[in-house]
């Protein structure tokens, strides 16, 4: 079956009306109607009816969604467009293979062996990486890849990986609350200081945290490929890995994990897979930000002892702010002593990365993002502050490349700058 | 079928990036908000008024139809290209040349994004005031082209109060300025409001010189729920009777505020019947007095509960209300034929109780609300195209409403035009001698009839 045949009824909602022309940051870059919600559902129903091509258009025209779900928040009908493009994708997929990229991402992503701190290093960063390796070197022919650059600025990976520097359990206090961390691959791999903050924040606050050494990636680097199989064995191994120890929470520090179990997983892998409809729907009510959490459990930040005084802006992931997400990290910061937020222009617009958009699509990626710099460098910021390591990443890259200093954060590490775990 | 001799030229004109003939291309410029499709044979992105010329000589040359589009929002399938063509996107000319404010005037491109033009203008504490719901992503040009017109309205007037000049490429390919930039001036034919409302059928707008306004100091929401329809119709005579023009008059029947409860349960009174959303503007101190006085003048009307906003946050909550008409529509049927028919303010309750036969009468939904301060009434009817026959007694109903609206002294559209969608009704309200008239007027300036053929009317 088409799995296009899934969301036949979703395109039928679609009027359109062309509101999500205002909201789509893949459309105010290409300015093309392909680009933009209405038509990839336009060209998703023709797809169906089978009457264009698998052709490079086509997957040009679905390649360029970010996935942010800007214009499902906006959409007077709700079409779910986010999911729409990822079945499309999945459609494409099967019926002319991943891209090479997509292949070694789902291998990695599937493996457990392998989903270790080098191939994580070498495939999910490794286009990245190789932006910086010359054109004529020889490494580049282990990454046939296309989309490789060779501006991009990379942060700097761990050395050792977060999932490996804490037991499973710490015990918190008795009677307080237990949290399951879902950690993310760039937690773990790139910016464990973020998981560090939330340790640190959660045993402030008394709670356990449980952290489980059998977590995966969330999948949405496979969902934004097509590669649904792929992200059905992640989910099972997730399932199983958060299911292990009983918790009242599952929070993630990671705008975009916390929106694949909040949302993706139930609209994308809960509808084809009943036998773990169930199970996904539990975990995604129990899934909560970071952020969230410490404000609905009650933490005041000025306990957690002064910083220096700093100030900063904010930007809402789009994971996040879809989530209706925008005012709990913000109360919190400006609650913390020494902190001073100052609002950008645009705060709400997606900083360009999406998923894997930004290694096919990178210059757009970063014209995208360099309003963004732009605006972030207008409010005199030391630090742009934010609740989703992707955006972290590629806020980096846009300031590195305007030569800018600001520094980017996350807003657990400013919530937990004078607290030690 | 163009032939590709044709699309290298085209090619030459704008380059090859501004010309697409891939099918998927074809197929995301073949709609537009009436859900109807037609697919052009080409794509063609000018970047200036000197391209847009250029292709209008060529299809002149080769006699290929040419059609306009915007943001391709429209509701009545005036940017479609039926029978085939091109379609001609004015989006690349997207900026706004100047903004005066010693004279209050502004000059844009026709690819401006109404929105951003509004926001542009308010910066300087300038306004402009038309505001199709399509703001945030409709286009000057076919604001101007479509007469767009929106809640404010009843106020300020519609887009074509608002035009004192224009730049236009002609069918034949020759440039055009009409009007100017002074307030006055009586030198010749109005050339500029015949081609307000025109629908892309009489020229290719690519420069438009706006009217604006001081912007008001500030505005005061209220949200009035009555017991009766006519209460609330005569509300809206007995507000404006008192001599206070509102910014916006919001009208929502109750079959409207059933859908809206039923979906998003918002607390509106059992007893309610129907709805006005009233918002004044203009100084502070004015706007306190004349809310004051509004709600005097409608208290005898049936007024079950009255709402004001204190302040912005409080106006958004209220016109919340207004904004999830749409969305809750889909909870009645599947499809929905917004019309948006006007009749004098006075008789509004007289074509809602008529309506209310119809949809009876041929058991089909029918939800009204709308701009009831400028008697401009959306008439949603709401039908399932999978229910044998349902799509047939909604052509019919919609004739009856129209019927309904002329009879009352109205007519079939205050907003959104004719197109393709009301092209068959047309001579309900015009006389022969009238389209006869019309027709000469486009056979003069495009008399090989390449530019937005087809439409508007009967052929």
């Amino acid at each position: 079956m088409d799995p296009l045949k899934r969301v036949e009824n979703e395109l039928k909602k679609c009027v359109k009306c062309g509101a999500c022309r205002a909201h789509c940051p893949a459309f105010t870059a290409f300015q093309r109607e392909p680009a933009v919600a209405r038509g990839k559902v336009a060209l998703a129903q023709h797809l169906l009816e089978g009457d264009i091509e698998l052709d490079d258009a086509t997957y040009a025209a679905m390649s360029k969604c970010l996935l942010c779900g800007s214009c499902v928040e906006k959409c007077p009908n709700d079409v779910p467009t986010d999911e729409i493009v990822m079945v499309a994708r999945e459609s494409l997929a099967q019926k002319r293979g991943l891209t090479t990229f997509h292949k070694a991402v789902g291998q990695v992503l599937k493996n457990r062996r392998l989903m270790s701190f080098g191939a994580f290093a070498a495939t999910i960063l490794g286009p990245l990486f190789f932006r910086k390796v010359p054109q004529t070197s020889g490494l580049r022919l282990r990454f046939p890849l296309p989309f490789v650059g060779n501006k991009r600025h990379i942060p700097q990976i761990a050395r050792k990986p977060f999932l490996t520097r804490h037991p499973e359990v710490i015990a918190g206090e008795p009677g307080k609350p237990r949290i399951v961390f879902f950690v993310g691959c760039m937690t773990n791999f790139v910016y464990t200081e973020v998981g560090e903050a939330a340790l640190a924040l959660f045993r402030h606050l008394g709670c356990t945290v449980i952290i489980p050494k059998e977590q995966q990636c969330c999948g949405l680097p496979g969902m934004s490929g097509g590669d649904l199989e792929t992200v059905r064995q992640l989910a099972e191994q997730n399932l199983a890995a958060l299911e292990k120890y009983e918790a009242d929470y599952v929070m993630t520090a990671c705008a975009t994990c916390g929106g694949a179990l909040h949302k993706f997983y139930p609209a994308l892998i809960g509808k084809r897979h009943p036998e773990l409809a169930e199970r996904i729907r539990a975990i995604a009510d129990k899934t909560v930000d970071a952020a969230q959490l410490l404000q609905q459990l009650g933490l005041h930040p000025e306990e957690t002892g002064a910083g220096d005084a700093v100030r900063i802006t904010y930007h809402d992931p789009c994971h996040l702010r879809t989530r209706a997400i925008t005012r709990q990290p913000r109360e919190l910061l400006k609650g913390s002593p020494g902190v001073e937020l100052v609002e950008m222009e645009g705060s709400d617009k997606c900083c360009g990365l999406g998923g894997t958009f930004n290694v096919y699509h990178y210059e757009t990626s970063l014209q995208i993002n360099e309003g963004k710099s732009i605006a972030i460098d207008k409010t005199g910021a030391e630090a742009v502050v934010t609740g989703c390591p992707g955006c972290m990443m590629q806020l980096s890259d846009g300031l590195k490349q305007r030569g800018s200093r600001t520094r980017v954060m996350h807003t657990l590490e400013i919530l937990a700058r004078s607290l030690r775990s | 079928m163009l032939e590709s001799r044709i699309i290298d030229q085209l090619k030459k004109i704008v380059g090859d990036d501004n010309v697409a003939t891939d099918r998927q291309d074809l197929i995301c410029y073949g709609y537009d908000a009436t859900q109807m499709e037609f697919l052009p044979d080409a794509v063609v992105h000018p970047g200036s008024p000197a391209e847009i010329a250029a292709i209008l000589k060529l299809a002149n040359a080769e006699r290929f139809p040419v059609f306009p589009r915007g943001a391709g929002s429209g509701f009545t399938g005036g940017a479609l290209p039926k029978g085939g063509g091109i379609v001609l996107v004015t989006t690349r000319l997207n900026r706004i040349l100047r903004i005066d404010t010693e004279n209050l005037i502004a000059e844009v491109e026709p690819g401006v994004v109404t929105e951003q033009f509004q926001l542009a203008v308010e910066k300087l504490g300038l306004f402009y005031p038309p505001d199709p719901a399509s703001l945030k992503f409709s286009t000057l040009g076919g604001n101007v082209a479509e007469n767009a017109g929106g809640p404010r309205c009843v106020k300020y007037g519609v887009t074509r109060d608002f035009v004192m000049g224009l730049e236009v490429v002609l069918p034949s390919g020759e440039i055009i300025r009409t009007g100017g930039e002074t307030y006055k001036g009586v030198v010749g034919y109005d050339l500029t409001r015949l081609l307000c409302g025109s629908e892309g059928t009489l020229g290719v707008i690519t420069k438009i010189i706006f009217k604006l306004l001081p912007l008001p100091e500030a505005k005061k929401t209220m949200l009035t729920v009555f017991d009766s329809i006519d209460g609330a119709a005569k509300a809206v005579s007995t507000i404006i009777g008192g001599k206070i023009i509102p910014t916006t008059l919001e009208f929502m029947d109750y079959a409207t505020l059933q859908c809206v409860e039923k979906r998003f349960n918002l607390g509106i009174p059992a007893a309610g019947r129907a709805v006005l959303l009233i918002e004044v503007d203009g100084d502070r101190e004015l706007i306190e007095k004349q809310a004051a006085r509004i709600q005097e003048l409608i208290k005898p009307l049936g007024l079950v509960e009255c709402k004001v906003a204190k302040d912005a946050a409080e106006s958004e909550a209220l016109w919340k209300v207004r904004r999830l008409v749409s969305p809750s529509l889909r909870d009645v049927n599947p499809t929905k034929y917004n019309e948006d028919i006007v009749v004098p303010r006075s008789k509004v309750p007289d074509v809602i109780r008529k309506i209310d036969a119809i949809a009876q009468k041929y058991a089909i939904p029918i939800v009204n609300f709308g701009h009831a301060g400028d008697g401009n009434i959306h008439v949603n009817v709401m039908i399932d195209k999978e229910i044998p026959g349902m799509e047939e007694k909604a052509h019919e109903a919609i004739a009856e409403i129209f019927k309904a609206a002329l009879d009352l002294n109205g007519t079939m559209s205050g907003e959104h035009g004719v197109g393709l969608a009301k092209q068959p009704y047309i001579p309900l309200e015009l006389s022969p001698v009238q389209i006869a008239t019309m027709q000469a007027v486009k056979k003069a300036l495009d008399p090989n009839g390449i530019l937005n053929p087809g439409k508007m009317f009967p052929t």
